[in-house]
């Protein structure tokens, strides 16, 4: 078998995407684990013969050879087998351009089902609309590909059994923020990895952007999915800069900008100016006009922190004051605008209703230290570094506390 | 996030068990486990052998000192553990509720999140 007579990687994934896509249309909802698994059993086809034997219509050949898979298992099912055979078998076949567009965004809100655990909605997303393969997914979560398997059999079970109508087009919209929240989720998972990680099959933050690009393509009009694609973007432009020469974590206000990458940063930037926001921006784009503001700027000093501390506000609005890391975030810009003290003092009231509230103590010690008062800084340190569940931070964290002046550890 | 579920025995406690006890374990631990499995929330467990054969290597000043014993002598050890992959600490904390050494007194499970995890190339 030959590397070159196969379609490569990318290729691979996009046929399987939008096979499956089709297959989902064709049979409904309610036979989603049934038509993912013909579309697996297509690709072992395909694979074992097109090195030798390379169709002139890749997907349509993928697409039908799932189809009669999918014919095969539904005929040997009694009760559904005129209905089931008839439809499948009679379905004309589609052309490369046809309803390409909805299909995949139909799979994509299949997958991020409100009603799936999120670890199932990501496991499924990769799986049958990115296309990794399990012992792929195992691999960026370091679990066993047994554990994979089964959150998507039980995911693609749960769909099947939910069988809800095709989502209509026209009402895409509305149906879409449990995608955008899947994606999100899927882009940030992508940063926890630490220093010193194993390396990954995969790239989940390029999954992520894949995905939400396909999703763009699907909702053009959607300024929420343009905002998450341009906050995506633009958090990844500072990817370079991230983990410094000596392999720590460099927080935001350490990294070097000229690493940044300023192709990702003129897409996104251009991207959100391109928006023109409803009455009321969404959080996506909020946080990605946000990223925007940061991504322009020379340095810390000469950022417009008045601009990102009203937009803050207004994402605390939008999102219902119920986000207290966003809140986190604001108080950040308040100290830049407003000075130390305050944002000091917002901290312990933010604390006294959130206790466990991720990295308030890392954004504390470093108000602390900013404002001169090293031994408070050295217990805010020593609390963040107790807190922290993420290995590249807490060495970041122990390198701030040895920096600190005057305090002996 | 990625949770270790220690299990703190007290072998005392193991000996005064009776016979019913000892099954519930057994099979408690046995449905704890195909349930994680289904779940896909499952990654591992091991069970260790008695401190008694625990060797303990520290440094001595000058290189490595190998001694005989555990590392701290105490009427509880840990015996086991479970590598769990779940949604958040409050399902960690249900799932560590389940286990059947939770209903045993003298027995007690101890929960930490895992801050970095490598599996191997398998």
């Amino acid at each position: 078998m030959t590397a070159d007579s196969r379609p490569d990687e990318g290729l691979w994934r996009e046929l399987t995407r939008q096979a499956l896509a089709r297959l989902v249309r064709t049979c409904g909802s309610a036979r989603f684990d049934l038509c993912e698994d013909a579309v697996q059993e297509a690709l072992l086809h395909a694979y074992q013969r097109w090195p030798t034997q390379f169709p002139d219509d890749p997907l349509g050949w993928l697409t039908a050879t799932a189809r009669r898979r999918y014919a095969d298992h539904a005929r040997s099912d009694a009760r559904r087998r005129h209905r089931e055979t008839r439809a499948v078998s009679s379905h004309p076949p589609v052309s490369p351009e046809a309803a390409q567009r909805d299909d995949s965004l139909l799979v994509l809100q299949l997958c991020c089902h409100p009603e799936l655990p999120r670890s199932g909605q990501v496991a499924l997303t990769l799986r049958a609309v990115a296309g990794l393969t399990t012992a792929q997914i195992a691999n960026v979560y370091q679990v066993p590909e047994s554990t994979i398997a089964q959150r998507i059999t039980r995911a693609k079970r749960r769909v099947s059994e939910l069988g809800r109508p095709l989502p209509s087009p026209e009402h895409a919209e509305e149906r879409v923020t449990a995608v955008l929240d899947v994606l999100y989720v899927m882009f940030t998972e992508a940063h926890h990895t630490t220093t010193g990680a194993p390396p990954r099959d995969a790239d989940l933050a390029a999954e992520a952007i894949h995905l939400t690009r396909l999703l763009r393509g699907s909702l053009p009009e959607s300024t929420e999915v343009a905002g998450l694609l341009a906050l995506m973007l633009l958090s990844e432009s500072r990817h370079p800069s991230r983990i410094g020469p000596d392999g720590d974590l460099k927080p935001f206000d350490e990294q070097d900008r000229t690493l940044w990458d300023r192709e990702l940063i003129d897409e996104g930037t251009k991207l959100v100016e391109r928006v023109t926001p409803a009455a009321e921006p969404g959080p996506y784009l909020l946080q990605a006009c946000i990223a925007a503001l940061h991504a322009e700027a020379l340095d810390i000093a000469t950022t417009d922190w008045d601009e990102i501390l009203a937009l803050y506000r207004v994402l605390e609005l939008v999102t219902g004051h119920g986000n207290p890391t966003i809140t986190l975030n604001r108080i950040v810009a308040q100290a830049m605008v407003d000075g130390n003290d305050t944002a000091l003092a917002q901290i312990d009231v933010l604390e006294a209703d959130h206790p466990r509230l991720p990295r308030i103590n890392a954004v504390r010690a470093h108000l602390l230290e900013q404002a001169n008062r090293p031994e408070d800084a050295a217990s805010a340190y020593r609390r963040a570094i107790a807190a922290t569940v993420n290995l590249a931070e807490q060495q970041h964290l122990r390198n701030r506390l040895r920096g600190l002046s005057g305090v002996n550890e | 996030m990625k949770y270790l579920i220690l299990m703190q025995v007290d072998p005392a406690v193991l000996e005064q068990l009776t016979d019913e006890q000892q099954r519930q374990l057994r099979e408690g631990h046995a449905a704890f486990m195909a349930e994680t499995k289904e779940r896909g929330e499952f990654i591992a467990t091991q069970a260790l052998a008695d401190p008694s054969q625990s060797k303990v290597i520290r440094s001595s000043g000058s290189g490595p000192e190998v001694t005989d014993g555990p590392f701290v002598e105490s009427k509880e050890f840990m015996g086991g553990f479970y590598l769990i992959d779940v949604a958040d600490e409050a399902r960690a904390v249900e799932l560590a509720e389940q286990i059947p050494d939770a209903n045993i007194p003298g027995l007690a499970l101890e929960l930490r999140p895992v801050m970095f995890a490598d599996l191997g190339d398998g």
